[in-house]
């Protein structure tokens, strides 16, 4: 039976591209492009890798967002996915990542008998590296985060990784199915093949809204059922013009700037 | 939702230029908002003509009984019998916010783990009110599924208004998962949190651009505002969570201050025994390896100390090297000291160097020509040491140290791990 590995990925604004419009502000969004967040190309990588040694493995490439976020899928079809999905309905916006959670849980319910699933850590829009655990919950299914290194077992039931932590590593025995987030240190994504390129052209991506999905947008998903609810968004205050340290000796311009380093919690 | 009176719109495209999700779309004459939406309400004040409405702003999808829950618990992460310092400063945090709270509100350390009852002397006299001892011999090492289990029976047995976690790669492992499991809000990686509307209008009209003249500083609402930043940082945000209970948050380390240390401060010791048993984790953790934080990258460092001409020779290198150790860095250089032939091109930062963006860049001797500032300005801060006062890097610099490194730096290196000390001596501490 093929092995099954759904990976779950987001197309976000490259947030290096992001400027702030001085004068209202705000997010200035316009000619910035839009990716495939780097940690889920992480992901899709390794799930290519097992791909890669075990033919029969068939990987399925899902995400929620706009009718855009297709084009993101695509890529990842290029990149040498099966399949990709899409969930996309405006009663599925304004979701946070408890809402969120639920929507991809129905997805990956709605695909069925998967036997892995990979994400990456974190979006570098929202940055809550959320979604991936609580995915994970809704679903029922053991989680490892922060996956540095992947093996699976010829029985495709056995998976040795590595968890990194701030001050070393995990190493970590779990069984399928189950859920894996990845960061960037699992492996260099791969590119585009030309004939995946070609394929992916032509390739027929579903969209799935809340009834296919058969979520209630006023309890499980959107902006309605959310927990959380933004109360107010701003920009940080603008940086001022600099400061020049002056003291009687060099150890006191040495201990002003440490203080100051350290009330700005930067150290 | 927010939506739009087309009877109302004239089809000026403020909102849509105001809206910093881009989810406003134009149809003809007419502004759509689309599925990008978060309602975070920045088209409303902008509208002239009053064609944008929220239509049900604070609608209960499940409301809980709020009443019932109280004290703030903050996850009192341990790692091999050692408190994580970022507990610490949450447990000084969560105290703060129980004050804020009122009504006898406590802060209660958390404490998960095999045999940890030693660190509870820790969590008081850092400023628990109490400990929460949950102790199981298949809880010594972290697991999501052991810790998720204890701790979400215990919230649903004891009912805290407030739970925060450090942001480690553990407290974001395990607040989702449990935050999924009670049905709550959770949000990540938070640099403030204020109970008060008070509190927190004081804070944004000292640190941010926020109009807060529409928050009334009396009012009643008590409900915990969390503050975070988003898009890399270009964006903040204010999260609630009003119907639901417990309100869980990730705390970045280093953000929140540790409260004064109390010697010989106590408190009292709430124990729970946890129902556990070993067919409920389904990891088998081999092995924990501690091990020495690895040498990063140019662009994945923290902190990058930088040596250009001004250091006068090669072996300046070897104490901008010294300094990067001591400060926990990367040496970086400007396009100067390598053309000289100082250091290797893989050091450079600049335009035909590496683009980096650290938490602190030091410029040390480095005059800011225009390639090189393209490679570092948007440091998060800059701290530039030079003999020359007209040097363009201070221009940049949040912090300019006019001098010569050779004598700025040594000292720099002497008193930096000092820093802890140092700050607190500056700190006016009022109890409570």
């Amino acid at each position: 039976m093929a092995f099954k590995i759904i990976v779950c990925a987001k197309q976000v604004p490259d947030t290096n591209e992001i400027k702030i419009d001085p004068v209202t502000k705000t997010l200035v969004r316009e000619g910035v492009p839009s990716i495939l967040n780097h940690d889920d190309a992480n992901a899709l990588e390794e799930a290519l890798k097992i791909k890669d040694v075990y033919p029969d493995t068939h990987i399925t490439v899902i995400t929620m967002g706009p009718p855009q976020a297709k084009d993101m899928l695509r890529e990842c079809l290029a990149m040498g996915a099966d399949d990709a999905i899409l969930a996309s309905d405006r009663a599925l916006g304004g979701s946070d990542t408890w809402a969120t959670s639920n929507a991809l849980a129905a997805v990956c319910r709605k695909v069925g008998d998967y036997d892995l699933i990979f994400a990456g850590r974190q979006a570098i829009d929202g940055d809550t590296a959320q979604v991936g655990p609580q995915l994970a919950e809704k679903l029922g299914v053991p989680q490892v985060t922060y996956v540095t290194e992947f093996a699976i077992e010829d029985d495709r039931k056995n998976i040795t990784v590595k968890r990194a932590l701030e001050d070393g590593y995990e190493l970590i025995k779990i069984k399928t199915p189950c859920m894996l987030t990845a960061i960037k240190e699992l492996n260099v994504p791969r590119y585009m093949s030309i004939g995946g390129i070609y394929d992916a052209v032509r390739h027929d991506i579903p969209s799935w809204g809340a009834a296919e999905l058969g979520v209630d947008p006023d309890k499980e998903v959107g902006l309605l059922a959310s927990p959380t609810n933004v109360y107010r968004s701003f920009t940080p205050a603008p940086k001022g013009k600099g400061v020049t340290i002056e003291g009687e000796s060099d150890k006191d311009v040495a201990d002003k700037l440490i203080i100051a380093l350290k009330a700005k919690h930067a150290i | 939702m927010i939506s739009v009176i087309s009877d109302k719109c004239i089809g000026c495209k403020l909102c849509v230029k105001a809206c910093p999700f881009d989810a406003i779309d134009m149809d003809g004459k007419l502004a759509v908002i689309n599925e990008k939406c978060t309602s975070c309400k920045q088209c409303l004040p902008v509208c002239k003509f009053e064609a944008i409405f929220d239509d049900a702003p604070e609608e209960a999808a499940e409301t809980v009984d709020l009443g019932a829950y109280k004290n703030v618990w903050v996850f009192a992460e341990q790692r091999q019998g050692k408190m994580m310092n970022v507990a610490l400063e949450l447990i000084g945090e969560g105290r703060r916010l129980a004050r804020e709270i009122g009504g006898g509100a406590k802060v209660y350390a958390v404490l998960v783990g095999d045999k940890t009852e030693q660190l509870s002397q820790e969590c008081f006299e850092f400023g628990a009110d109490g400990v929460y001892l949950i102790e199981h011999e298949l809880l010594k090492h972290y697991t999501t599924d052991g810790y998720t289990k204890v701790l979400t029976d215990a919230v649903r047995r004891d009912k805290p208004e407030i739970v925060i976690f450090g942001a480690t790669h553990i407290g974001r492992d395990l607040a989702p998962r449990v935050a999924a499991r009670l049905n709550t809000g959770l949000t990540a990686d938070c640099t403030r949190l204020d109970v008060k509307v008070s509190s927190y209008i004081e804070y944004a009209n000292k640190n941010t651009t926020l109009d807060t003249s529409d928050l009334d500083p009396n009012s009643d609402d008590k409900g915990l505002k969390q503050t975070r930043p988003a898009f890399g940082g270009n964006l903040m945000a204010t999260i609630i969570c009003p119907r639901t209970r417990p309100q869980m948050a990730t705390v970045r380390p280093g953000v929140m201050t540790k409260r004064e240390r109390k010697p010989g401060a106590t408190g009292e010791i709430l124990r729970y025994e946890p129902k556990l048993e070993a067919a409920n984790i389904h990891v088998d953790i081999v092995e924990v390896v501690k091990s020495a934080k690895e040498i990063v990258s140019l662009t994945d460092a923290d902190i990058i100390c930088s040596g250009g001409r001004g250091l006068g020779d090669p072996s300046g290198f070897e104490l901008i090297k010294k300094f990067a150790d001591t400060v926990g860095g990367v040496v970086g250089s400007s396009r100067a000291a390598v053309d000289a032939g100082w250091i290797d091109h893989s050091h450079q930062v600049g335009q035909t160097g590496t683009t980096v963006k650290p938490k602190i860049y030091f410029a040390c001797g480095i005059s800011g020509a225009i390639q090189h500032l393209a490679g570092m300005q948007t440091s998060e801060l800059i701290v530039a040491i030079n003999k020359d006062p007209a040097a363009p890097i201070f221009e940049v610099a949040d912090y300019g140290i006019v001098g010569d490194l050779y004598k700025v730096i040594p000292k720099i290196i002497a008193e930096w791990d000092k820093a802890d000390d140092l700050y607190e001596a500056t700190l006016d501490r009022s109890d409570d």
